[in-house]
């Protein structure tokens, strides 16, 4: 009797300017495989379904535990981890495409590195005096920090902006991701010395007005993290703020 | 004189901790990782760091962390290095604290502390069950200031493939590969720190993350770098096994009152919750009164193993024991727990709220790596390493919580001085040796591509992972450890056969694995030899035949030099630096 197995169709681009091309998969069942597991099989045996020869696949991954949030990529057309997508849970075939909304470089790889600089452009960090002992920092209630903490776990997977339907090259659009930091920095007793600048970096080009509450963020987010909430919340700092730099001019 | 050009390779906590150091001091640092540094293995790390801050009054001291971890290390660590990094630790917290890191919180509003293993004091501050992600982000934030203001230039995407040493035996750059355009260049510096963290994938599954292959580390020891302790492997009790790895369970799940048990009877078919109290085997707390389940990983490891294999009291007949948090209550367990509980739920698909989970140890730590002196210089004058992949701080088992302020305080140690040996390093003649360098890597790459043989590297890989899982972890007996070696030769003869099936040049995935495999090989030599060689048991080393600690044979630092001969490593033995507390017997199953 043949071994249970599972059918993948994965999406191939040898390079940005190439031809995408879709080649199927048979790989041998085990209990608890993921999509992860799956492509490290056809790493050591590279050949379709049909045979032919072909190349391990190029993916980002790295702690396959859903933390680092390397393997981000679209599983039977939705944005999620690889590492967390396990296979008994997902109808078959089971394709996997690369995010569209990035750089491709190949195959499953995308530059993500738009989310990056969008963290510089916001002040992502809290300006501390320096890395000499200066004592304990300031006290942190514990609602204050259950309240933080969420917003911390963004891994920076960008799955929030892939399903976002504003964040294209029309709007410019942040995305979900780096207004979560801009709350989560503007909440800390010393972080909230740059609230102003980080606020006024979300009023202009591609900025907060662009979101369009779709909401798909939030059902996307691995994390759970309550972005339209803090959407809203930055929404309104940002027009506060813009309100008072208008007084002020 | 012009401003010193350091280069760190690695972006988690060790790399980007030098990173912060130097560019805070003025020197310039070009800084190198194969993953975007936020996707560093560091942000794996879960349950907390260590700092006697005795918050809970307890009466803890800056001394007992020390006395902690040397006696937790089994007394192969040299103790002015840990001695300093434990009275460096309060103050690396409230530096943290400052960063932002969103640290657990007592009532008042002040840093709150749990309990780890081989320590009987509240001493782990801890940000949830993610606190490594939390610490790694608040570095990483630290770094992309400095980036934004011109003080670091990152290299995300690159590989480090060798060191540059100039006719002198000096470091002078390093060469790297691009991973997207498969570039190979050589970029100068006046000194190098490697913090490229664990070697876990020469055990093929750990819980290690994709990129932690040793393969950095093992590069600088073939071009002359002593290598320390390579024996010294931990294995983590509670692993969730999985097929592409294997997933940590947080100490902290027993730190926070997690329990390890198994049916008192082989085979109990009832259902967990129906099988009572007195039925249960709680073996660590009735072999360790006075740790419990707190006992050290070593210690933890061997008994699970014992329960499964000699007892043969595994869960339905499987090499797995129960780690039970459900007589916990929920919003405790989230408060505390909920990022490691959400990953057992999404990886076994039970919720451990309910019902106990399954686990089974794995290949966790790298106590050994690159031999360093206390200014964290290699034996390569210009050659710095920090973190995991250094040998320093943790003997022969590394204590629960260390690891993150290990990583950290090397890291600070490491970048100030590398920036101060730079400054007095005379110039370098003619091109410091670059372009021989980069000729010696394009003929190892272009050889690389050219083979026709008929091996696939991952599946060499996968032998290797084998063999060292077999004969190198947790039970090691001289035979086995000979036949590692021999299998391990073996894999190295079959590499010059290999085939890439990807010959492309561009985000060639196989072939850059296909460099780190050959890597990986010639460093678990390293760790099979040395374990082979250390004819005792020792903290994670553990023999059978050599049940007990020998300190006057084997209270030394291994160290293995590169011969390129196929016997394999030369291997000498240095004096341990026990000048503050001295060596007593280890034991956790009474009051010592």
């Amino acid at each position: 009797m043949a071994n249970k197995t599972v059918s993948f169709e994965i999406k191939r681009q040898a390079s940005p300017d190439a031809p995408a091309v879709w080649e199927s998969f048979e790989i041998e069942w085990r209990p608890g495989m993921n999509v992860i597991s799956a492509m490290m099989e056809i790493a050591g045996n590279p050949v379709t379904a049909d045979g032919h020869s072909t190349t391990p696949i190029t993916y980002d991954s790295n702690c396959l535990e859903e933390i680092c949030g390397s393997c981000a990529m679209r599983i039977n057309g939705k944005a999620r981890m690889a590492c967390s997508s396990l296979v008994d849970n997902l109808e078959q075939p089971i394709r996997v495409e690369p995010l569209s909304k990035f750089p491709l470089v190949r195959d499953l790889q995308v530059d993500r590195s738009v989310l990056f600089e969008n963290l510089k452009a916001v002040k992502a960090w809290i300006p501390i005096d320096g890395t000499y002992d200066l004592g304990a920092g300031p006290r942190v209630l514990p609602q204050e920090q259950e309240a933080s903490y969420p917003l911390s776990n963004c891994i920076s997977c960008t799955c929030c902006m892939e399903v976002c339907p504003q964040f294209n090259e029309d709007t410019n659009f942040v995305g979900a991701a780096t207004i979560a930091q801009v709350k989560l920095f503007n909440n800390h007793p010393t972080g909230r010395v740059l609230k102003e600048e980080r606020l006024r970096a979300l009023a202009g080009d591609g900025g907060i007005q662009e979101c369009g509450f779709a909401q798909n963020c939030v059902e996307v987010c691995p994390k759970s993290i309550p972005l339209t909430n803090t959407i809203s919340d930055i929404s309104r700092d940002v027009l506060l703020q813009k309100a008072k730099d208008f007084l002020r001019n | 004189m012009a401003t010193p050009r350091i280069i760190v390779v690695g972006g988690g906590l060790a790399g980007l901790a030098a990173v912060i150091k130097i560019a805070e001091a003025g020197g310039n640092v070009d800084l190198f990782s194969i993953v975007p540094v936020k996707r560093s293995h560091s942000v794996c790390a879960q349950g907390g760091i260590n700092a006697a801050k005795n918050l809970k009054g307890e009466g803890d001291t800056t001394w007992k962390h020390f006395d902690d971890t040397i006696y937790g290390g089994d007394f192969l660590a040299n103790q002015t290095p840990v001695k300093a990094m434990c009275e460096a630790a309060p103050a690396i917290i409230d530096l943290l604290d400052r960063m932002g890191v969103t640290f657990n919180r007592t009532p008042e509003g002040l840093l709150d502390f749990r309990r780890f293993g081989g320590t009987l004091y509240n001493r782990t501050a801890f940000a949830g069950a993610t606190t490594g992600q939390q610490l790694l982000y608040a570095l990483d934030e630290q770094v992309r200031r400095y980036e934004s203001e011109g003080k670091v230039k990152k290299y995300e995407g690159w590989e480090f493939l060798s060191a540059v040493i100039d006719s002198k035996g000096v470091a002078r750059g390093i060469t790297a590969l691009d991973l997207r355009t498969m570039e190979l260049r050589s970029f100068p510096a006046d000194a190098i720190i490697l913090a490229t963290g664990g070697i876990g994938a020469i055990f093929g599954k750990s819980t290690n993350s994709v990129v932690c292959t040793g393969s950095a580390q093992s590069a600088v020891y073939q071009q002359g770098v002593t290598y320390a302790n390579g024996e010294c492997i931990q294995v983590h009790p509670t692993c969730i096994p999985g097929e592409d790895k294997l997933r940590l369970m947080s100490e902290s799940a027993r730190g926070e009152g997690g329990r390890v048990w198994v049916p008192r009877t082989a085979g109990d078919k009832r259902p967990i919750k129906q099988i009572p109290e007195a039925e249960r085997f709680y073996f660590l707390e009735e072999w360790y009164p006075k740790y419990g389940n707190l006992v050290p990983r070593d210690i933890a490891t061997r008994a699970i193993h014992k329960v499964v294999y000699e007892e043969g009291l595994g869960i339905d007949g499987q090499p797995m024991v129960y780690l039970d948090l459900s007589h916990i209550d929920r919003a405790t367990l989230d408060r505390k727990l909920g990022g490691i509980l959400d990953i057992y739920e999404k990886f076994v698909g039970d919720d451990p709220h309910n019902v106990p989970m399954k686990i089974f140890p794995g290949v966790h730590y790298t106590m050994g790596g690159l031999w360093v002196d206390f200014n964290q210089m290699t034996n390569i004058p210009g050659i710095f390493a920090a973190g995991e992949c250094e040998y320093q701080y943790h003997g022969a088992n590394r204590l629960g919580a260390n690891s993150l302020l290990s990583c950290i305080y090397g890291g600070f140690i490491s970048g100030p001085n590398a920036l101060s040996y730079a400054k007095s390093l005379p110039a370098q003649e003619g091109d410091g040796g670059h372009a021989a360098e980069l000729t010696r890597q394009a003929g190892i790459n272009s050889s690389l591509l050219k083979n026709e043989g008929t091996e696939n590297p991952f599946k060499l890989w996968r032998e290797l992972g084998d063999v060292m899982t077999k004969h190198a972890t947790v039970i090691r007996y001289n035979k086995g450890l000979q036949q590692a070696d021999e299998k391990i030769v073996e894999l190295l003869d079959r590499y010059g056969n290999v085939n890439l099936s990807d010959k492309s040049q561009w985000a060639n995935t196989s072939f850059a694995f296909a460099r780190q495999l050959k890597n990986m090989l010639e460093l678990a030599r390293v760790v099979a030899q040395g374990a082979r060689l250390r004819d005792e048991s020792r903290g994670a080393h553990y023999k059978p035949d050599f049940p007990d600690r020998n300190d006057e044979q084997f209270l030394k630092t291994t160290k293995a030099s590169y011969t390129g001969d196929v016997i394999g490593p030369r291997f000498e033995y240095e004096e341990v630096d026990t000048q503050y507390i001295k060596p007593r017997p280890r034991r956790y199953d009474v009051a010592s």
